[in-house]
């Protein structure tokens, strides 16, 4: 028999012909990421090592994001940390605020992750490059310390379960309708421990950021990795950027996973998730009225320029309704510059939202932008737990950048059909 | 390792933000995390826990953010172990990094009631509700991880294959 993607790299990670699920092995890691919530205590780990050095200062990737540009006194001391770190053994890849963005989103952006490579990074949306063709997955800031010692990291090799998607998508449908329709139907902990494969025709046809999406939320099914593999549009992207050679790992046709998923796309709506887990998914169709206070444009995993495209088609001549708070986060400078060079900036300033520099921001309730008690916000990011964005008696409900910018018009969340036409989006 | 305590309960899917909301990641301190832990899920929890105290949850404990400061916040308000139907995958290795016991024991877990007094056998993996004079066996850890355990957490286990290379 076969072996799947994610034991094809893990083995090879782990200098072995084959391995099988369930094997405990040891793998060298190709990137090591934290920021900085989760780095300052990884370094203070890395210290007790007594250790001089990191195994390899261009394979270390530190990212100020969660709460920068610093929202107190607390956190830009935890930013110097990570900062006075970098500087001190060198770090290549340290991004401060004028060059920043969103971990997730800038990596793959400068090239930073490719197909093959075993990352470990302490935050749990490291699973965002498994679009890439890469075994990435979160860690805690421990495991971050030892491998920024030793290069090394362990995993039991994950079981895979096939999300096979075939069907002509519906207008304001993307890859968040699709990772949200998904984890609505297998739960938060569907995947617990596995590794998602997501193939099919559909896929295939989605762009890079639209895959992006749909691996960076496995984690909310409780997989270990989301898994794409690569195909031409995935070599395109990486063409451009990659700075070092890579290597591509594909599933054998014999593979046998322990479950198989198949989705008509054709049946998916645009998808909303309610409080308090993003498998609580209801299509926008049966929504029901619902009245807002704050929407959320951004984040790791709909911080992309497509989805700030999404946004505007949406917002475009449109008013921010008057009970509403709109803040829109960028995912990265390239990001923000890109909108601004296509005038989409522009968009959302007239229609009355707040365009933030990039940074998690509200999508934790760090700041910018967090909820009071009682306070409902629509938000195209990653989770709805009690008390994420704020107040533990506020709302989150997750949606896609259309649906998002809809409902801050409408003031209730909205389908984008009631705002704007299919063929002004497409 | 052997601990005896009065257990809380808790339900499924308890999450890492619940455990420690993002408003506390601003700081390291384990005094700090300590006062806030669990605090969206029950606020009174840190004030009314005693040292030696054991959480017992239904099942994907600790899932979501992969924030440390979650088993940390645990370990440092004084609970011995976490036994859970079971563990969400980052929180359950950020447990055995930092040396926070769990256990995965579903019977365990469904059967207890808060209030309820456990002994526990970290080692062995025996479980004893002494209240309701039950006893489970908890999954055992697989070998490598019990080395990892043994050393004290990860940061010791690494610090001794360094200097032993």
């Amino acid at each position: 028999m076969g072996m799947t993607m994610a034991e094809k790299i893990l083995a090879h990670g782990a200098g072995l012909k084959e391995v099988s699920p369930g094997q405990l092995v040891k793998v060298k890691t190709d990137v090591v990421l934290g920021n900085d919530v989760t780095a300052p205590v990884a370094i203070r780990e890395f210290e007790k090592l007594g250790v001089k050095d990191v195994f390899d200062k261009e394979r270390i990737m530190l990212v100020p994001d969660h709460f920068v540009p610093a929202k107190d006194i607390k956190s830009a001391t935890l930013s110097k940390v990570m900062r006075d770190f970098a500087h001190e053994k060198g770090i290549k890849h340290y991004f401060e605020i004028g060059e920043m963005g969103i971990e997730h989103v800038i990596l793959p952006e400068k090239g930073l992750v490719l197909p093959g490579d075993i990352v470990i990074g302490a935050d749990s949306h490291t699973c965002t490059y498994g679009a890439l063709g890469a075994f990435a997955t979160g860690v805690g800031s421990t495991d971050m310390a030892a491998a920024m010692a030793t290069g090394e990291t362990w995993f039991k090799v994950p079981e895979s379960i096939k999300f096979h998607y075939h069907g002509k998508l519906n207008p304001y449908v993307g890859g968040k309708d699709l990772i949200l329709h998904t984890i609505g139907k297998i739960g938060v902990a569907g995947a617990r421990y596995q590794a998602m494969e997501f193939m099919g025709e559909t896929i295939s046809q989605l762009s890079m950021d639209h895959r992006f999406t749909i691996s960076n939320m496995a984690i909310d099914a409780g997989a270990k990795v989301g898994l794409i593999e690569p195909d031409e549009t995935t070599l395109r992207y990486v063409r451009e950027r990659a700075k070092r050679p890579y290597q591509i790992f594909r599933s054998d046709k014999d593979v046998r996973y322990i479950a198989e998923y198949d989705f008509d796309v054709s049946k998916i709506e645009p998808t909303v998730a309610f409080p308090h887990l993003p498998e609580n998914t209801h299509p926008i169709s049966e929504v029901g009225e619902i009245a807002i206070d704050q929407v959320v444009i951004g984040s790791c995993t709909n911080g992309r320029i497509e989805d700030l495209r999404a946004a505007a088609a949406v917002f475009k001549g449109n008013k921010v309704n008057s009970n509403v708070r709109v803040v829109l986060f960028p995912g990265s400078q390239d990001v923000y510059l890109q909108a601004v060079r296509e005038g989409l900036v522009e968009i959302f300033i007239k229609s009355g939202v707040a365009v933030s520099t990039p940074t998690c921001g509200s999508c934790l309730g760090g700041h910018m932008g967090v909820l009071a008690k009682g306070e409902k916000a629509v938000s195209t990011t990653n989770r709805n737990f009690v008390g994420r964005m704020g107040h533990p008696e506020s709302e989150v409900y997750l949606a896609n950048p259309y649906v998002a910018a809809a409902s801050a018009i409408k003031g209730r969340i909205a389908s984008p059909e009631e705002v704007v036409k299919p063929e002004e989006v497409a | 390792m052997k601990f005896e305590g009065k257990i809380w309960k808790f339900g499924n899917d308890i999450d890492t933000d619940v455990i420690i909301p993002a408003r506390y990641l601003n700081t390291t301190s384990h005094e700090e995390l300590a006062q806030h832990c669990m605090e969206d899920v029950d606020p009174s929890f840190a004030q009314k826990v005693s040292k030696g105290d054991m959480l017992v949850a239904g099942k994907n404990f600790g899932s979501g953010s992969s924030r440390e400061h979650a088993p940390v916040s645990i370990k440092a308000v004084g609970v011995s172990c976490v036994i859970a139907e079971s563990f969400a995958r980052i929180f359950y290795r950020n447990a055995i990094n930092i040396g926070l016991p769990i256990l995965e024991s579903p019977e365990a877990a469904r059967d207890a009631e808060e209030g309820d007094i456990f002994e526990v056998d970290a080692d062995s993996g025996v479980i004893h509700n002494v209240t309701k004079a039950k006893s489970y066996q908890a999954a055992p850890f697989p070998a490598f991880i019990q080395e990892i355990i043994h050393a004290g957490g990860l940061i010791p286990y690494v610090k001794e294959r360094i200097a032993n290379a």
